[in-house]
């Protein structure tokens, strides 16, 4: 092959990696774009306080939507994220063998594990012993999804905790779990608290299992053994629902959603860059 | 003696944690199968490769929603893998080192998009463009192809396929990408000396060094895309049926259990929908566990 032909082969490859990226970041623009324009058009203040009114009635709002979804995230934290950090100090400064390894591993493959998956589970483990679809279902269902991706970060970022800081505490005479509580888990804080914003980011955006575990509730509810609205579930059904006033209503509800995922994922962003 | 105590607590915490986990999948998996018994006995192996779904009749057969399951995540890693590994060279080998945080932040945020609204856009903006432009376009080029014959609804198979691919670019990318910078630097410096070109660099020597991961990462996009469901439930169409053109409706297994779960009230329909959660948990698990297992033993030595 000659020079002059592997210079033009360079050229052209070079710039077919950047117009991978190009459309890449293309798609990403114009879902959040075609979002952001059909969503700004009907949002409203109201609507934040508002519950769901039947298609044709003007007005009505994501309310119960947003307290529910706040509930549920709250309940999967509880659960997800003290399971999470434990996991990560097992795997790092107790594990060593078999099981360690397994938990590395089931852990790894459940953290990209379909969720449908885990709210059938949950259906199959919470709904059907207690005869109702639940806030709680829908709570254990993202809690287990948040598990996985908490153990992650905390293991990733207590894996960077120097062994001189463990050594220095042993040397004063700290037991072991006071010095993991007190040194290690303080100084890899911020790898956990952007793993954290990141899951809960994640378990926000969840459908497929609240679906099969909190269902849906279109009025005001705070309890934890009755069905409860989410934005979610608000959202899929207003989208799929064959009304424009519904539609337009999964746009302003969508816009919402996008815009709590997405600030969260840049704090996450900003706040893990900026110690590294 | 107080200080072991505290230490054996906290021992015991951890160890309970990671047991939780594991535990976990375990029980995961064991409760799929016995709700799922009754429809395994009843039906069988002809489960498997039945296309019927006769809830008045009680028949069911899962095939199409295997076929559409397999064929929507098939296209969709066609697509995205070699997007992917051109997006995961650019920001790795090509672009200046300032800003390849805030490039692959872009790519990353696609992968924070919560699937529902991948459906929305599916729905209202791709499909339609699919039926008008997309559809008619290829049919003119590659019409002879079954794949492409028929008539474009707008929601399908190609639109399901489409959503996917997007989808799981950057679960495929961030890791390629991870991979190609692990490839060390005195390697592709070798490679110059031999007065090789910038793409030579590339494709010889840091494709050829990370090729085992960058296939591992592949099958993760994979066993992302086989468990996708509500953005798939929304544009997949929700027709019962098996159809060789892209432009058909179709089922996967996780728009058949959202759909029909609604409507379920029989012991049996209940349990032919855990079969399917039983089958879709059986091909993730394995697709999922040979890349994880892959990037663990090979990639980070463990």
């Amino acid at each position: 092959m000659s020079y002059k032909r592997r210079k033009a082969i360079n050229k052209v490859m070079i710039f077919i990696s950047i117009l991978t990226f190009l459309i890449g970041a293309f798609f990403l623009f114009w879902i959040l774009g075609d979002i952001f324009l059909k969503g700004i058009r009907h949002i409203n203040l109201r609507m934040f306080v508002e519950l769901p009114k039947p298609p044709g009635v003007p007005g009505g709002g994501i309310g119960n939507a947003l307290v529910g979804t706040l509930i549920l995230t709250i309940l999967a934290s509880i659960i997800g994220i003290p399971i999470g950090i434990m996991v990560g100090v097992y795997v790092n400064e107790y594990g060593r063998g078999k099981l360690a390894w397994w938990t590395k591993f089931l852990s790894e493959v459940l953290t990209s594990f379909p969720t449908i998956i885990i709210g059938v589970f949950v259906y199959l483990i919470v709904v059907v012993p207690m005869k109702s679809f639940s806030a709680l279902a829908g709570g254990i269902a993202l809690g287990i999804i948040m598990l996985p991706i908490i153990a992650k970060s905390a293991d990733e970022s207590i894996k960077m905790v120097p062994n001189s800081l463990r050594e220095a505490a042993y040397a004063l005479g700290v037991p072991k779990w006071r010095t993991i509580l007190k040194v290690v888990i303080p100084s890899a804080s911020s790898g956990i608290i952007t793993g954290i914003m990141i899951a809960i980011a994640r378990v926000m955006g969840e459908t497929a299992p609240l679906l099969f575990t909190s269902l849906n509730n279109v009025y005001w509810s705070l309890s934890l053994t009755k069905p409860i609205g989410s934005l979610t579930v608000t959202i899929f059904n207003y989208a799929t629902s064959p009304y424009d006033d519904w539609r337009n209503m999964a746009y302003a509800s969508a816009l919402v959603l996008v815009f709590l995922i997405l600030i969260l994922n840049i704090i996450a962003r900003i706040y893990g860059g900026r110690k590294k | 003696m107080k200080r072991n105590l505290g230490d054996i607590i906290f021992k015991i915490l951890a160890v309970l944690s990671s047991l939780a986990l594991i535990s976990l999948v375990l029980f995961l998996f064991v409760e799929l199968v016995i709700y799922s018994v009754p429809s395994i006995k009843k039906f069988g192996i002809k489960f498997l490769v039945e296309k019927i779904w006769d809830p008045v009749a009680e028949k069911y057969g899962a095939l199409p929603a295997i076929y559409g399951t397999l064929v929507t995540s098939f296209f969709a890693l066609l697509i995205a893998f070699p997007l992917s590994i051109g997006i995961a060279i650019f920001i790795s080998e090509l672009s200046p080192p300032l800003l390849q945080r805030p490039l692959s932040f872009i790519i990353e945020l696609l992968g924070a998009i919560p699937s529902l609204i991948y459906g929305m856009w599916g729905l209202f903006s791709l499909a339609p463009l699919i039926q008008l432009k997309v559809g008619p376009f290829l049919q003119r080029i590659l019409g002879f192809l079954p794949l492409f014959q028929g008539y474009p609804i707008g929601v399908g198979y190609l639109t399901a396929s489409i959503v996917l691919s997007i989808m799981i670019i950057p679960t495929i990318s961030s890791l390629s990408r991870e991979i190609l910078m692990a490839v060390p630097k005195d390697q592709r410096e070798a490679g110059y000396a031999l007065g090789m070109t910038k793409w030579e660099v590339i494709w010889r020597v840091v494709l050829g060094n990370a090729k085992s991961g960058i296939f591992a990462a592949g099958m993760l996009g994979l066993g992302r895309a086989l468990g996708e469901a509500v953005a798939v439930t929304m544009v997949i169409g929700n027709f019962y049926d098996i159809s060789i053109s892209l432009f058909s409706p179709g089922v996967t297994i996780t728009s058949v259990i959202i759909n029909e779960f609604a409507e379920a009230t029989g012991q049996l329909k209940i349990s032919v929908l855990m079969e399917l959660a039983l089958i879709l948990f059986i091909i993730t698990f394995f697709v999922m566990g040979f890349a994880r297992y892959y990037i663990l033993k090979r990639i980070e030595g463990r």
